[in-house]
């Protein structure tokens, strides 16, 4: 953040002055382009919308100086535990905004959109590879979207089968999310303890697992970064049940080439584009939530399904050696038409199916961007990722030992959770510790989750960060847990280097101003 | 290895840090049997280069609006994206940042959010805008789940004009509170008033209208409110927030819950996805809102700041008893729309309208000239509109694709009765030269 950029202020309306235009569009080339002659008037609107009228300077320069009030992963290290803050290639970028993808309109007939049919095609069976499921939706648009969906099949398929069960079990160390999409499939929510290791309580999950219990909720590793060591005992335990077992793969990040869900005996997983497979966040989206299953709950995915036809079966290796060559190979090349000579089709036409998410198919350009990513990296780019999100985190983990209390002994996968318990004794919680670390040039981890650790400050490296970046970060929190004992006031009164400082959140809240009205009208309304 | 920054050496540095003798030694929790014994079967990784050519290949099989002139709508739409808005939220403080949990080191993201709220608001005439659904037929699907919690009421009356995909989304997450759903037919293109009205009873937690409906028909919101509201019911219009610098805002007909595509203001059409929910509602009803929420506040120093505010309503705070399941929404799509509608302005969104509402009546008339076609409604349109063809419609697509031309959206997959039908949608960048074509193929297909 530049000096002149923090002391930016204004709001764009702030700018603007009557008859100032930043728009180009033509003069009409067609008669009556008076719309009160075409349409009658109980239809239009009687003023023009009141809405800045500044110029274009105006426009980039103003978006510009917000953009430089906001830390993000091109500039700053982004620690945020969960949220998978890795670097987002700019290779993505480009190739989500090449015309043939960002210019495509949803409902063009299928034979002018094979390419995007494809990709979409491919990459659903990309994922089923890496999580071991047999079937891919790509059409959630984020991971809350594809646990809603998960549930919803889970329902459908046990209503299929007679049974009405009526509650899900969701650990007390899961993501908000997972209870709340829960709820809204019309499920009671059963929260199972957790030992302190974040592990489930298997003794309070046997006691809760019955007949009326459609499914359980897990995320692995689980929130405190630990990988379930019992795991396939509990997928045994709620199979015994008929009990369905569902992934939450917000943590996929820590697992790629080492386990699969589907061979760990997973019903359904969900994927999150926007933290594996480097999907930028946005400031809050868009992301995609593709949702995986196994064979017996394939004919209850979203509608529509891409199918491929035209092309003869072959084993899942042969057909992947092909797409090798045929890539490796020039455009043109006979092997390479050879390739193309599948077909592909939605097929909506699945009675079965939960129906749909949303209008279309999918977050398509995010989806563009994680199919980029997957062909940079390859089967052993992928493994590599897991691999040093795992160095990462244990490095971070093991410098930082000594000076916080650990949420639990390591060693970890992709991410740690520590505690500032220790440092509240002192007055320095982990929220003073994380406004702190904004100060020194970092975006803050994860804070106060999982609720199940005190003061937890969850930090998820990623594998795109180096030794380097970690050790000034250790070096910082270091510093914070040295300030907190011999100067408390310095981590309590952070930040201070940032735009603003702390936000009165209580004011906020109690006389909500949502909307930017004129001075005249008053601030609250 | 690309994307990955420590090296063999510094591997090894920390591993004797950690006290491990391998990264494998690490993963020990994971249990044996559990691990996967043989590498992932996926494609040999491609180099920068032949990623591109390859991806370039599967783009050039798609009809995009360059290659082709797309008079394709249905809720997506041809409009025009000012250049300024792709480099802007290219900036990578934008793309790469995470949903502004930290305020103060998230100042830009807040407000452009409230900036968004405040426009969208005043575009479509209510209190408060939330900071963005996934999409038009998902925000539906949140308005009923939020009229369901408002009324305590168990059934949605649909108008069959509200766009069939958003219909059956809504019915997708009507399934777990058990909502019934009631359809009113159409009459003349339109929700008429004397079927609407004893479909809403004490019953009804919402009344869902669509303006231009997916038939590209007007309808009349304030009728259509005062049956809703005579019931008790809240009124839920669907719109289409690009057309609003022309339009009457639902919330000046007395709409409870304005939801919408705002896919049209500045947002690729990206083969459908990610597109923008608009949601917005009056502020007595902004505690049941979905969704998150940047409010002005201000700081320790007493300086002007924002932050997510109301965050009680949202699964994080208030898990199973949240309004809505919602996290990721699709922010940077709401900032496209911040800056397209800072762009366009107070005069351009209004010139926008008026372009695309001239050249759609221009297209209507010139197509209505073809022997046997003609309007299918007598309804007022503003861009879209419903032809009757001689020929099956899927035919005639097929045929026009040659010239080059994505005439319009078949309307038989949609709805059986209107399987000679086709939907076009006419944008301001289309040309009076483009629509002439486009009548010429028409003309010739037909002959």
């Amino acid at each position: 953040m530049s000096g002149a950029g923090r002391s930016y202020e204004k709001l764009v309306f702030e700018l603007s002055a009557p008859g100032r235009i930043a728009f180009s569009l033509p003069e009409p080339d067609v008669p009556a382009a008076d719309v009160s002659s075409l349409i009658p008037a109980r239809y239009l609107r009687q003023a023009p919308p009141e809405l800045p009228e500044v110029s274009e300077v105006d426009v980039v320069r103003h978006y510009s100086r917000l953009s430089q009030l906001n830390y993000g992963v091109d500039t700053h290290f982004y620690p945020l535990g969960s949220c998978t803050m890795k670097y987002n290639p700019k290779l993505n970028e480009d190739m989500a905004r090449v015309p043939g993808f960002a210019r495509v309109h949803p409902l063009a007939p299928a034979e002018v959109s094979q390419g995007a049919l494809r990709l979409m095609y491919e990459l659903s069976a990309y994922l089923a590879e890496i999580a071991g499921m047999d079937a891919v939706s790509l059409q959630p648009a984020a991971g809350a979207q594809g646990e809603l969906a998960g549930v919803l099949m889970i329902r459908a398929y046990h209503l299929a089968n007679g049974e009405k069960r009526t509650k899900v079990l969701i650990p007390d160390s899961a993501h908000g999310t997972n209870p709340a999409s829960t709820a809204i499939a019309g499920f009671r929510v059963v929260q199972i303890k957790s030992e302190r290791t974040g592990e489930v309580d298997l003794l309070d999950l046997d006691r809760n697992l019955d007949t009326d219990t459609a499914a359980f909720m897990i995320t692995l590793p689980n929130t405190l970064g630990l990988f379930e060591t019992r795991i396939t005992e509990i997928v045994e335990l709620c199979h015994a049940k008929g009990v369905q077992i569902y992934m939450d793969g917000a943590n996929l990040n820590a697992i790629l080439g080492i386990t699969r869900p589907g061979d760990l005996g997973f019903d359904v997983c969900h994927f999150n584009l926007h933290k594996t497979f480097t999907t930028p966040h946005g400031g809050g989206g868009p992301g995609a939530g593709p949702v995986g299953v196994k064979s017996h709950l394939e004919p209850f995915l979203p509608v529509p399904v891409v199918t491929r036809t035209g092309k003869p079966a072959r084993d899942e290796r042969r057909r992947r050696d092909e797409a090798q060559e045929s890539d490796e190979s020039r455009a043109g090349q006979p092997r390479d038409e050879s390739e193309h000579s599948a077909t592909y089709s939605l097929d909506w036409k699945r009675p079965k199916s939960i129906g749909k998410l949303q209008a279309f198919w999918g977050n398509f350009g995010m989806l563009v961007r994680a199919y980029t990513y997957i062909r940079t990296m390859g089967p052993a780019g992928l493994r590599s990722v897991s691999d040093n999100a795992v160095l990462n985190a244990n490095y971070i983990m093991k410098r930082l030992e000594a000076h916080y209390d650990l949420g639990a002994p390591g060693p970890c996968m992709h991410e740690c959770v520590l505690s500032a318990r220790r440092q509240k004794q002192r007055g320095v919680t982990a929220m003073d510790v994380a406004k702190r670390l904004l100060d020194l040039g970092f975006y803050a981890p994860s804070t106060y989750f999982p609720l199940i650790v005190d003061e937890a400050l969850m930090i998820e490296p990623t594998e795109t960060e180096s030794k380097e970046t970690l050790d000034a970060f250790c070096e910082a929190m270091i510093q914070i847990a040295r300030e907190a004992d011999a100067s408390p006031e310095v981590p309590r009164s952070a930040p201070v280097l940032t735009p603003v400082r702390r936000l009165d959140q209580t004011l906020a809240a109690r006389q909500p101003n949502l909307r930017w009205k004129p001075p005249a009208s008053g601030l609250h309304p | 290895m690309r994307y990955i920054s420590n090296t063999p050496a510094q591997q090894r540095e920390m591993l004797a840090v950690i006290g491990a003798g391998s990264i494998e030694e690490l993963l020990a929790r994971v249990p044996a049997k559990a691990r996967l014994s043989r590498p992932l079967e996926l494609p040999a990784p491609l180099a920068e280069h032949d990623l591109i050519q390859h991806l370039r290949r599967l783009g050039a099989q798609n009809a995009d609006a360059d290659s082709h002139v797309c008079f394709l709508g249905a809720g997506a739409y041809d409009h025009l994206i000012p250049s300024p808005i792709n480099h802007l939220i290219s900036r990578g403080e934008f793309f790469t940042a995470y949903t502004p949990y930290q305020p103060e080191a998230s100042q830009g993201t807040l407000r452009t959010i409230y900036e968004y709220q405040t426009m969208i608001a005043e575009l479509v005439g209510m209190d408060v805008a939330n900071a963005s659904i996934y999409d038009g037929g998902s925000a539906l699907a949140e308005a009923a789940l939020m009229a369901h919690a408002v009324t305590g009421r168990e059934e949605i009356v649909v108008s069959a004009g509200v766009n069939p995909l958003y219909q059956r989304v809504m019915r997708t997450y009507a399934e777990g509170p058990a909502l019934r759903l009631t359809r009113v037919a159409l009459a003349g293109g339109v929700t008429p008033l004397d079927a609407a009205t004893p479909a809403v009873s004490g019953d009804t937690a919402a009344l869902v209208i669509q303006s231009p409906n997916f038939y590209g028909c007007l309808e009349d919101v304030a009728e259509t409110a005062a049956v809703a509201h005579a019931a008790g019911a809240l009124l839920i219009v669907v719109t289409d927030p690009v057309n609003l610098g022309v339009l009457l805002p639902p919330g000046a007909s007395g709409a409870d819950i304005v939801v919408g595509e705002g896919q049209g203001l500045g947002v690729p059409m990206s083969f459908g996805g990610p597109n923008l929910g608009v949601f917005a509602t009056r502020y007595d009803l902004v505690r049941r809102m979905p969704g998150r929420l940047a409010g002005a506040t201000v700081d320790l120093e007493g300086r002007r700041g924002f932050v997510l505010t109301l965050q009680t309503r949202e699964q994080h705070i208030r898990r199973e008893k949240a309004t809505s399941n919602i996290c990721t929404n699709v922010a940077l799509c709401a900032l496209m729309a911040t800056i397209y509608m800072a762009t366009l302005g107070k005069q351009g969104l209004v010139r926008v309208g008026q372009l695309s509402a001239a050249k759609a009546h221009y297209a209507a008339g010139v197509l209505g000239e073809i022997p046997g076609v003609r309007l299918r409604f007598e309804a007022p349109f503003f861009k879209e509109f419903t032809l009757e063809l001689p020929k099956a419609p899927e035919r005639i697509v097929r045929r026009l694709l040659k010239d080059r031309i994505l005439a319009g959206v078949p309307l038989g997959q949609f709805d059986r009765a209107l399987r000679n039908c086709l939907l076009v949608a006419v944008t301001e960048k289309r040309s009076r030269a483009e629509i002439d074509t486009l009548a010429q193929a028409l003309r010739r297909a037909l002959a």
